[in-house]
């Protein structure tokens, strides 16, 4: 770490500057404060890290790539390198996680399973975990949700779990996460959440981000392979709540030399009220337990965001990129839904890698900014699009 | 003195009843917070509608939608609310979640709190620690009392901690759920009742979660100086409207 960079992972009061922090009923605050008391201690233990990595390695399939996609970065003329998450056992990054959380909840004798899920990803992730361990699985996720990524609710039912469908607001991510924190609150003893991204009270997002952070470890000494450096000049990242984000940047985040670039979904545009562009369209305050740039009313209600990627459609960040965003450290960058869904398509044809919609939001970056020819940049492929089909030919009239 | 901490000396058990301002009908703020006076109810929590009720179960969280739909906001409920101390004397308590008070600005919110006459303020997601830590000078500045949560899970420490911060009373959740989840009591919660009692805590306590008529709100007040109705009251107005509050405080006093 430089000397004079300030310090951009989470403080010992829980807090990323003036974000983070445990904004949770009482009744959640026996739980939540097991796990702060736990989660670094368990974590440091030998058996642990061993169960974890083993499982990455022969499970999850880890080291993911990472792959110099030649002919993208022929096209944009710079050296773009693709993290391949996509790889990753169920698809996506999120399995990184959801492995952490699983072992985690085991050493605190938890043996109830909720998460919430958005694109289905981390539902499937959760519900995945949770047959490999013979646990209990019960998924929230909007009824919205659930019409747009039906493979993915069919897994998670193959898989042994229960979906519930978040009935209330707008019926998307943001509310299948409130119905997941109820049933935390009904469920205050046996019962461990597994929140899918860097969000919710502290310790949940520097431990989503410690799971994730083996992504950012692998890029450094795979980029090293690679280009005889570790350190690229740009790392990229789609965030809907951060977790791939987190995990790309982690060991990053006190290389001055290394630039981040978060990038957000615009949906129809960030002036539409059609979009989840929360570092414009944000402000402080409170959401599912932490204090984060949000989309929120004048008088501080909760705004629906609207991506046309599930996993996107969320109207925080996680506190450690509001973080990220207020010092400046990380440059927001915003896709709208037709220029994500153009560079997905875009991957296909030129590397034959069919993008989850989320991670195209990320790839699209490079028809907004120049990168010069002998930049490296390495972006964090986070999932595939398997799930998206249905959107895909919607969209394209496939 | 506070009105809250007056009313708390009465020789008698408390009947508190929440209801959502803005619901069913945005006006309907004023006339149900003279009504229940009128009948009988002790103290007034004045829900704030929110988006995001993360503690609420089904019935409030609807009242608090349709309250926003009607246009219920920050601004507006302060504005029904500028004349209550002309034909109201109880204490009235605002309940609503933190991210509207913080968008509002705490000490303004608190400021207009006094101005207008109220006494309380329970704010489900507001923790003790940073309540203690950041906003305890303010609340005490504007003469407001915070009430904070106890649950059968609360550790005896931890509930000493919460008393050591309270100045009125502590309200003690019944069981460990989102509010409207669970009807009546069992064993354990008049276990738990009884263990909270015999801490001899310096806040006489008032329990809610679970009390929905005479028979629980006798039982409960066995145990404690009051007890808090909310879903029940909530579920009555929208089934009989606004006008037939008398049945309802009758049916649970009687
Ligand atoms: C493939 C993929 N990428 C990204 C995300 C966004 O989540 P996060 O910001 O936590 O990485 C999701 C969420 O479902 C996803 O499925």
């Amino acid at each position: 770490m430089t000397k004079n960079m300030k310090n951009y992972n989470v403080n010992e009061k829980g807090y990323y500057g003036e974000f983070g922090g445990a904004y949770i009923p009482e009744m959640l605050y026996p739980n939540v404060e097991e796990l702060r008391q736990n989660y670094l201690k368990v974590m440091a233990e030998p058996e642990f890290q061993k169960e974890f990595d083993q499982l990455l390695k022969d499970y999850v399939g880890r080291p993911s790539p990472l792959y110099f996609a030649k002919h993208l970065s022929e096209k944009y003329n710079t050296k773009i390198y693709l993290k391949r998450e996509d790889l990753n056992h169920t698809g996506a990054h999120k399995i990184n996680n959801t492995i952490g959380q699983i072992l985690m909840a085991k050493r605190l004798g938890k043996h109830r399973i909720i998460a919430e899920t958005g694109a289905g990803q981390h539902g499937v992730a959760t519900a995945t975990v949770c047959a490999l361990m013979g646990l209990e699985c019960i998924v929230y996720m909007g009824e919205i949700d659930i019409k747009r990524q039906a493979p993915n609710v069919a897994r998670m039912k193959m898989l042994g779990a229960t979906v519930i469908p978040a009935l209330s607001g707008s019926r998307t991510l943001k509310d299948a996460t409130n119905e997941a924190i109820r049933d935390w609150i009904n469920n205050p003893v046996n019962t461990h959440y597994i929140i899918g991204s860097a969000i919710g009270p502290h310790p949940y997002p520097d431990m989503v981000t410690k799971f994730q952070s083996v992504i950012s470890e692998e890029i450094k000494w795979q980029l090293k392979e690679h280009e005889g450096r570790e350190n690229p000049d740009y790392i990229v990242a789609c965030i809907g709540g951060g977790s791939n984000a987190a995990g790309t940047y982690y060991h990053y985040l006190h290389e001055e030399d290394v630039n981040i670039i978060a990038v957000e979904a615009a949906g129809l545009g960030i002036d539409s009220g059609e979009s989840a562009a929360t570092s414009v369209l944000g402000k402080a305050g409170i959401i599912h337990g932490c204090k984060t740039l949000l989309m929120q009313t004048n008088d501080g209600q909760i705004t629906e965001p609207y991506s046309i990627s599930a996993g996107l459609d969320y109207p925080g960040v996680g506190p450690m990129h509001a973080h990220l965003c207020k010092t400046g450290r990380a440059e927001f960058m915003a896709i709208t839904d037709d220029e994500a869904m153009k560079s997905g398509l875009e991957l296909c044809k030129l590397e034959g890698i069919i993008p989850a919609i989320e991670s195209a939001h990320a790839l699209a970056i490079f028809e907004q900014k120049i990168f010069k020819p002998d930049d490296v940049v390495v972006v964090s492929l986070s999932g595939r699009g398997d799930k998206d089909l249905n959107t895909y030919i919607n969209y394209f009239n496939l | 003195m506070n009105r809250i901490n007056q009313k708390l000396k009465e020789d008698k058990k408390l009947l508190s009843i929440y209801f959502t301002a803005g619901y069913p009908n945005i006006n309907d703020t004023v006339s149900i917070i003279q009504d229940l006076e009128k009948n009988g109810v002790d103290i007034i929590e004045i829900g704030l509608p929110f988006s995001d009720p993360l503690a609420d179960g089904p019935t409030i969280q609807a009242s608090s939608t349709l309250a926003l739909k009607n246009g219920m906001t920050t601004e507006v409920l302060f504005d029904q609310l500028k004349n209550i101390r002309k034909s109201v004397n109880i204490p009235l308590i605002i309940m609503g979640y933190f991210n509207p008070m913080f968008q509002y600005g705490v000490e303004a919110f608190c400021k207009k709190c006094q101005e207008i006459g109220i006494d309380g303020l329970i704010i489900p997601d507001l923790p003790v620690d940073v309540y203690h830590e950041k906003y305890q000078t303010i609340f005490e500045k504007y003469g407001l009392i915070n009430v904070f949560l106890i649950t059968p899970q609360t550790s005896d420490e931890r509930i000493r901690y919460i008393d050591s911060i309270s100045n009125g009373f502590i309200y003690m959740v019944s069981s460990a759920s989102t509010t409207g989840a669970k009807v009546g009591f069992g064993e354990e919660q008049t276990q738990y009742f009884e263990r909270i009692g015999n801490m001899n805590l310096n806040n006489p306590q008032i329990v809610g979660f679970g009390i929905s008529n005479n028979q629980t709100f006798t039982q409960a007040t066995q145990y404690a100086k009051g007890a808090i109705i909310g879903s029940a009251f909530v579920k009555h107005v929208t089934n009989e409207g606004a006008n037939s509050i008398d049945n309802f405080v009758n049916s649970i006093l009687n």
